[in-house]
């Protein structure tokens, strides 16, 4: 018999190994989260997918499932706490969505949707961040960088080619690439690499391919994230 | 049987685009409806200048210069409840992208170097609102009650946060009112 | 003559056996030989390591200590401690200065000598302390920094500066087991050998030996269970990061009984099996390293260290040891093993552990300084022994680093169980108004709770202990350490990188005098935050300090805040001064008043 463990009062099964927002996400049960992917290692940094492990609070991408354990996710004060962790997000960066390529697309954007954040509520921080515009074919804008490392995993671990990389440390960590320039176009990325793609948010778009879902026709636009988790892929499911 | 007595509202636009004003008349036949329990003090729809005692304020654009300072602190003393309606006045939007340009090469750029300027001069003249160093949302000036994200926010949207608010209740949007563009 | 040539970057890269695990030492001898870490130094090390650039930039521009532009022939850093603002380290900063006529992060004009702040050096007893390229200089006086200032125009070779300058007294105002008695080398390692690994595991159980480092997790539980972890190899790492405000005394154990610390970890390495361990001593300790490194040697020499130790056939056992770089965070044991790794100092996800994957993901057992030299005391002189001193749950002595407000700072070590009061006898400070324990991220408390005790059932303690008089200000205290935190966050998770940022801004705030009820409450809110989603021990304790001393000293707040209601989150008036500067209007619609 398949070993389980309790979700919001929901039995959810699970195998050995597996993580509690994996075995979630098998179930079809949606739990917040930003710098989880179902493709690459844990990383456990944004904190959106924190849950109560039994009444202690950790992280649901990087907890392993249990027999027996008592997850919520689902409570007014954990929805919260995520919520002031997106609105940390936006301060953070500078976020004009209404000129955003990916808005409509964008995993932060559609988190802060799920959450009903009204406002980024905390001070701005307005920070000077350069945008990189050398390589032909993608464009690195790193307002919108929420640094969830995704693309340093995908080129690391999928691509193999280590484009990009975290530098500096507290507000002032930024993403960096692997060229002596600083420039993207001087790294080895093409187009084509999982790293292109993988970002959840605006920071790291196709070049000429903005704008190019009419509103009303955007991933999120009428479908809330939970229903919809990641970006062009169907629901990762468990054969 | 009297009538019930009409809200007060009041609209200005600092540093937005009158977008989310345009919005606000996009709400259609159903402004018919709103004049019917809200009656506006201090807007560009009225061209009253100064706003008297309210029970909402709407506030379109952030802040950008000494000017919208004093007409959002008038909304602030004088309503009851303020709205930061649209990305800009939440977040700072579109004009906040002047923010991590200095601003004398703003100046520069519009007095010194713009297209059809010869010899342009930098103006001192009071009558001209100073510019901040950056452009920030309201809530980074004065308490704000509420917030109605969007760019502009939808005419729905308004609508239902005017008749929630009218209503007494907590304004509340469904999930496709809710947008940040 | 280019700088890259001056900086042997192959015969450092070849010392660090090519291996880019290294790599934090090796940017740190680079950074020590040529002053800087040029760009071109990262390309050059990516290709003599064979790993990415991006990897090396990661690590490199991670530790406040590395830095690509020059700070010249002479980088002075001040301790920035409340300890030594106390002291009068602004004050003394501004002299020295000016009587260089320099600014603050600014290199002088001659490209010789720059000036900053750096977190607590470790010598809060000797306040106000500076690094000059990263050799400590306690007791900071007009007369002092006038020599040292001297020194500098005379451009004399750091190795030729006057040694009284350098020395530091260890100050150990009060003795017990640990420093006040003789230590035999090799007394504890013939007693465990005659013993063997699982009875001194079982005289460790029984001296009911708590971690030292603060987390008080029991050290024997520890060992037994690294030490039943399977793994290629095992190692032993001593956490001599002691990046906590406020605390030194591993400084003075280092300092005056290496031997002791070096004999406990051999132990553990008996305990568990293994051959090779870490000395992870924090950078601004850098004046310990040769000592220490000569101290190793002679353990060598004595057979203490290396094949065959004591004579015992297979016990094979060395320490290295690794400097920091500047990251209170690698503080933290699996940020520490990070940072042994060669990479930026991140805490890891936990579990597991680093006693099932620590160092190259191999059963480690982390301990603090202090721990190692309890554990070689008690397998010198068993475990009941030590479990007669303190009290039930709180076994043996604790060295306190006491520091502030008080006659006779320095390492006082006590029975577990020691009052507030006593120790505040002891020092001398009559005039205690709070008491910071365990440094910020520890517990301020009051003088209404001078009764409390220093045990894990009660006041929890690495170990400082700063006092704060009557006259001191609780809140700027506060500021303080949220300026710490917020420079030290690593930023790898969300609510500490922009909380502690957040916190900070909304105490200067305050400190500006236009803070608000509502920014109090936003502080709860982030504290609230921090608590529960933070990654590691830094971002769920970073709001301690504020949320305490807001509890405990209202006053210190209230008197600040300029209203009840809301203050604008930045200064109108000031924020049109860039405009009145282009325009040239100072007109009365030139200004906000900040009413
Ligand atoms: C932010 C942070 C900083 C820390 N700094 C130190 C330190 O400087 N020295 C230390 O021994 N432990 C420090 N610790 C605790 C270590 O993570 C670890 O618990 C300790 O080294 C274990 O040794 P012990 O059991 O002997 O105390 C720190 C923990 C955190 C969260
Ligand atoms: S990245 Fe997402 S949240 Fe940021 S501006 Fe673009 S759409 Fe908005
Ligand atoms: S660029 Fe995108 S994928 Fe990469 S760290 Fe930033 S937000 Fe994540
Ligand atoms: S809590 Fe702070 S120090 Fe710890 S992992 Fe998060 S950002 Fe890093
Ligand atoms: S999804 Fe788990 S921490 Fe980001």
């Amino acid at each position: 018999m398949a070993k389980t463990f309790i979700l919001d009062g929901k039995t959810i099964p699970f195998e050995e190994g597996e993580t509690i927002m994996e075995a979630a996400a098998a179930a079809g049960v949606y739990i917040p989260h930003l710098c989880h992917h179902p493709e690459f290692k844990p990383h456990g940094s944004c904190k959106l997918c924190t849950v109560s492990i039994g009444g202690r609070l950790g992280a649901a991408c990087t907890n392993k499932a249990a027999e027996g354990m008592k997850v919520e996710s689902e409570t007014e004060a954990l929805n919260g706490d995520r919520r002031a962790l997106v609105q940390m997000l936006f301060v953070e960066g500078n976020h004009v969505c209404p000129s955003c390529e990916k808005s409509g697309n964008c995993q932060l954007q559609a988190a802060a949707y799920h959450l009903g954040m009204l406002t980024p509520h905390f001070t701005h921080f307005y920070p000077a961040r350069d945008v990189d515009a050398s390589h032909p074919d993608v464009l690195l804008e790193r307002n919108r960088c929420i640094l969830c490392e995704l693309c340093v995993r995908a080129s690391r671990d999928v691509d193999g080619k280590h484009v990009f990389g975290i530098g500096g440390r507290g507000i002032r960590a930024r993403l960096i690439v692997n060229a002596a320039s600083g420039r993207l176009a001087d790294t080895s990325l093409s187009v084509t690499d999982r790293a292109a793609e993988v970002c959840p948010t605006g920071a790291i778009v196709r070049k000429r391919h903005g704008f190019t879902i009419p509103i009303g026709k955007r991933l999120y636009d009428h479908h809330d994230i939970a229903e919809a988790p990641v970006a062009g892929m169907e629901r990762p499911g468990r054969d | 049987m009297t009538e019930p007595k009409k809200l007060k509202v009041a609209t200005c636009s600092l540093a937005g685009c009158f977008g989310c004003h345009m919005s606000l008349l996009d709400i259609d036949e159903k402004l018919f409806e709103l004049v019917k329990v809200v009656e506006f003090d201090r807007s560009p729809i009225t061209d009253i200048k100064h706003c008297g005692p309210c029970d909402i304020g709407i506030v379109e654009g952030g802040v950008c210069n000494a000017e919208n300072v004093h007409v959002l602190k008038e909304f602030r003393k004088n309503c009851r409840v303020l709205v930061a309606t649209g990305a800009c006045a939440i977040t700072g939007g579109i004009p906040a992208w002047r923010n991590n340009v200095d601003l004398w090469d703003c100046f520069q750029e519009v007095y010194h170097y713009g297209i059809g300027l010869e010899n342009g001069q930098i103006p001192n003249d009071p009558e001209l609102p100073l510019p901040f160093d950056k452009v920030h949302p309201i809530g980074e000036v004065v308490r704000v009650d509420h917030f109605l994200p969007g760019c502009p926010p939808p005419a729905d949207a308004i609508w239902k946060f005017l008749t929630d608010l009218a209503a007494g209740r907590e304004p509340k949007l469904e999930y496709e009112m809710l947008h940040y563009d | 003559m280019p700088e890259q040539d001056v900086c042997d970057l192959p015969g450092i890269v070849a010392r660090w056996q090519h291996d880019p695990a290294n790599l934090v030492q090796i940017l740190r001898e680079v950074q020590e030989s040529c002053g800087t870490i040029p760009s071109d130094a990262l390309d050059r090390l990516a290709q003599l390591l064979g790993v990415p650039r991006v990897r090396i930039e990661s690590t490199a521009s991670f530790y406040a200590f590395f830095h690509a532009e020059s700070h010249g022939a002479y980088e002075i850093l001040f301790s920035d401690n409340i300890v030594d603002r106390m002291a009068g380290k602004e004050a003394l900063k501004q002299y020295f200065c000016e009587r260089l006529w320099l600014e603050p992060r600014k290199l002088s004009e001659d490209g010789l000598v720059y000036v900053d702040d750096t977190a607590d050096i470790g010598l809060a007893d000797q306040a106000p302390a500076l690094l000059v390229n990263g050799y400590a200089i306690p007791s900071l006086d007009k007369a002092r920094l006038d020599l040292v200032a001297e020194l500098i125009r005379a451009r004399k070779p750091l190795a030729d500066w006057p040694p009284m300058l350098f020395e530091i007294p260890d100050n150990v105002r009060k003795p017990g087991p640990l420093m006040g008695e003789a230590f035999a080398p090799g007394a504890a390692l013939k007693a465990t050998l005659a013993r063997g690994a699982d009875a001194t595991l079982a005289e460790l159980d029984a001296a009911n030996l708590r971690g030292r480092g603060g987390a008080g997790f029991k050290t024997a539980t520890k060992w037994a269970s690294c030490r039943k972890a399977e793994g290629e190899a095992h190692y032993v790492v001593c956490n001599a990061d002691e990046g906590e405000p406020g605390t030194f005394k591993d400084r003075v154990l280092l300092a005056s009984h290496a031997d002791l610390v070096f004999e406990g970890m051999t132990v553990c390495a008996r305990a568990i099996g293994a051959r090779r361990g870490f000395l992870y001593l924090r950078g601004e300790y850098r004046n310990l390293h040769e000592k220490l490194k000569s101290v190793l040697a002679a353990r060598r020499e004595q057979g203490l260290l290396g094949r065959n130790i004591l004579g015992e056939d297979g016990f094979d056992f060395d320490i290295e040891i690794h400097l920091g770089a500047g990251a209170y965070i690698c503080g933290e044991e699996s940020a520490l093993i990070e940072s042994l790794e060669g990479k930026p100092g991140k805490p890891r996800n936990r579990p597991p552990f680093p006693d099932r994957r620590g160092y190259r993901d191999q059963p480690t057992v982390v301990n603090n300084v202090e721990t190692f030299a309890c554990a070689a005391k008690i397998a010198e002189k068993g475990g009941a022994w030590f479990a007669a001193l303190g009290t039930p749950q709180s076994a043996g002595t604790k060295l306190v680093s006491v520091s502030g407000d008080c006659k006779r700072p320095g390492v006082y070590e006590y029975p577990f169980g020691a009052s507030v009061r006593q120790i505040l006898i002891d020092c001398g400070a009559e005039d205690a108004h709070a008491v910071q324990v365990s440094g910020p991220s520890g517990t301020c408390i009051s003088f209404r709770e001078f009764d409390r005790r220093i045990a894990f059932e009660d006041l929890a303690t690495a170990g400082a202990f700063m006092v704060f008089s009557r006259e001191r200000d609780m809140f700027e205290v506060a500021r303080n350490f949220t300026h710490f935190f917020a420079h030290e966050s690593c930023g790898f998770c969300t609510p500490c990188r922009v909380g502690t940022s957040l916190l900070k801004n909304t105490m200067d705030k305050l400190a500006a005098g236009k803070g608000s009820a509502y920014d109090m409450h936003e502080m709860k809110h982030i504290m609230h935050i921090l608590r529960s989603m933070a990654h590691c021990g830094l971002g769920h304790t970073a709001a301690n300090p504020v949320v305490q001393t807001m509890e405990k000293f209202p006053d210190a707040y209230e008197r600040r805040l300029k209203r009840l209601d809301f203050e604008p989150a930045f200064d109108l008036d000031g924020a049109l001064q860039t405009a009145r500067l282009i325009t040239g209007r100072d007109d009365a619609w030139a200004h906000l008043a900040n009413e």
